[in-house]
């Protein structure tokens, strides 16, 4: 950070304001949405048409190509709402908070996605929906995790209140996701010896390939979401600004009531 | 009046206060003896049975107990003005948030911890398992209040402020329960413990250096 030329500083904050970060989400979500659409089709092609069946799993394993990569965002996301909220604490910008929020539910979404997907992978493979295995049962915490940071953000109606305090919830929960995550795993191993392992050992690297395009298609989308659900929240917090009154979507809809 | 003392005059004043409403206090145990009563009458009372899950269930009830209680850390104060007299003061805020959160510990989570080997008694633990739950409770608990106490800040004066505390802590405090039931169970299968007691007590530091400083803060976003 400290590195930065002024002119790139300038340009860091100049986007910082919300009256300036609208448009540009504006112009940069069609990109998003449709880079996420183009990857998940080739992704969705290669894995459910043109990659082989798996060794032990058969055709069952496909499933695979929804629930990696929504665990890896799951987790993922979460980290990012931490440095925004970071980011939010240092240097109160009120972007950053919003980010944070407008991220929460996409992380939310991709955990029970994760949770769904792997029940579904479970019930055929291992013959069960739910087994308290070390992954699963961090995963659920972390989903739980994510509603409770959006249910004290949004029972907080002053909106500098709800920004901090949900900065000050994720910077508390992502010392403690690694914490979670380790004592789930050694709690798991202390009792229950060895589990299935939830990996196939060896992967085709066609599989790899449409597992990564996956992956970078589901955070194509969660970028896409939550540029969208940022505008959304700027526009409830500013909306009595004038600029916001004097944005074409806006003033029509005005002059149409 | 130097840090030491402030810290000092403010563990004497909650302590003082809750002694004053010595009712909460037992309030917080019976419910403690009620939730370990009830779990006999729910999943039977064979001794084998009751053994196996009297860890578990006393730190499960243990932790709902200190739970219930944490929403009293800042109310009274919060309600009656005192508490943005005590973020005036100029001393760090974060000295007089742990000044009140020892309080609350001492005057809660000890009588709990200590009733736990009664409760553990009639699970039919013995000696060493017993010795353990309140050791591991006496580890434990700090984490619980000092962790919980950040949550009960960052509720104070909500709607549902009570049901939310429960949802933003209980997940943040998985790795006390696994670490604390699992000492109790380790010193049955025959080990010492001490490996989870460690971790307990590691956590115990990083929680009782973090929170206060981040629960101070979450108290000036209630008092503005």
């Amino acid at each position: 950070m400290d590195k930065q030329t002024p002119s790139s500083r300038w340009h860091l904050f100049h986007f910082a304001a919300p009256s300036t970060f609208y448009p540009l989400a504006g112009k940069a979500i069609p990109w998003f949405t449709g880079l996420a659409a183009l990857l998940a089709l080739i992704g969705l092609w290669l894995g459910m048409a043109v990659a082989p069946g798996d060794a032990q799993q058969g055709e069952g394993y496909r499933i695979i190509f929804l629930h990696v990569p929504t665990s890896w965002m799951a987790m993922f996301i979460y980290i990012v709402m931490a440095f925004w909220s970071v980011i939010h604490i240092v240097w109160k910008t009120r972007l950053s908070a919003l980010m944070a929020q407008a991220l929460a539910p996409t992380g939310a979404w991709m955990a029970l996605m994760s949770l769904v997907t792997g029940a579904l992978w479970g019930k055929p493979m291992w013959g069960t929906w739910w087994v308290w295995d070390a992954r699963l049962t961090s995963m659920l915490l972390l989903f739980f995790l994510y509603l409770g940071f959006i249910a004290l953000t949004r029972s907080i109606d002053d909106p500098e209140r709800s920004d901090q305090a949900g900065s000050i919830l994720a910077l508390v929960g992502v010392f403690n996701v690694p914490v979670i995550y380790f004592s789930v795993y050694w709690w798991n191993t202390l009792h229950q010896g060895a589990s299935v392992s939830t990996k196939g050992s060896s992967m085709a690297a066609m599989m790899l390939l449409a597992m990564l395009l996956m992956s970078l298609a589901a955070w194509m989308y969660s970028i896409a979401t939550c540029l969208r659900r940022v505008r959304l929240l700027i526009l409830q917090r500013e909306s009595t600004n004038r600029w916001v009154q004097e944005l074409p979507e806006i003033a029509n809809t005005i002059k149409a009531e | 009046m130097g840090l030491v003392r402030f810290f000092c005059s403010i563990v004497a004043r909650d302590l003082l206060l809750s002694w004053r409403q010595r009712g909460d206090v037992l309030v917080g145990l019976m419910f403690f003896a009620l939730v370990a009563t009830l779990f006999p009458l729910a999943v039977g009372p064979e001794p084998a049975g009751l053994l196996r899950i009297g860890p578990g269930v006393l730190w499960v009830a243990a932790l709902l107990a200190n739970l219930l209680a944490l929403p009293r850390l800042f109310h009274g104060d919060w309600q009656d003005g005192s508490l943005e007299l005590l973020l005036l003061t100029p001393f760090p805020s974060g000295v007089m948030v742990a000044g009140k959160m020892m309080a609350h510990w001492l005057s809660t989570s000890i009588p709990l911890a200590l009733a736990a080997p009664l409760l553990g008694i009639q699970y039919g633990l013995p000696s060493e398992q017993w010795l353990m739950l309140l050791a591991s409770l006496l580890v434990g608990t700090p984490i619980i209040t000092t962790l919980g106490g950040v949550g009960a800040a960052l509720t104070l004066g909500l709607r549902q402020g009570e049901v939310l505390l429960a949802l933003l802590v209980l997940p943040l405090l998985a790795p006390v329960l696994i670490f604390g039931s699992g000492a109790v169970a380790a010193v049955a299968a025959g080990q010492s413990g001490m490996a989870e007691l460690s971790l307990l007590a590691a956590l115990a530091c990083a929680a009782i250096f973090l929170a206060p400083w981040l629960a101070a803060q979450a108290l000036r976003l209630a008092i503005e």
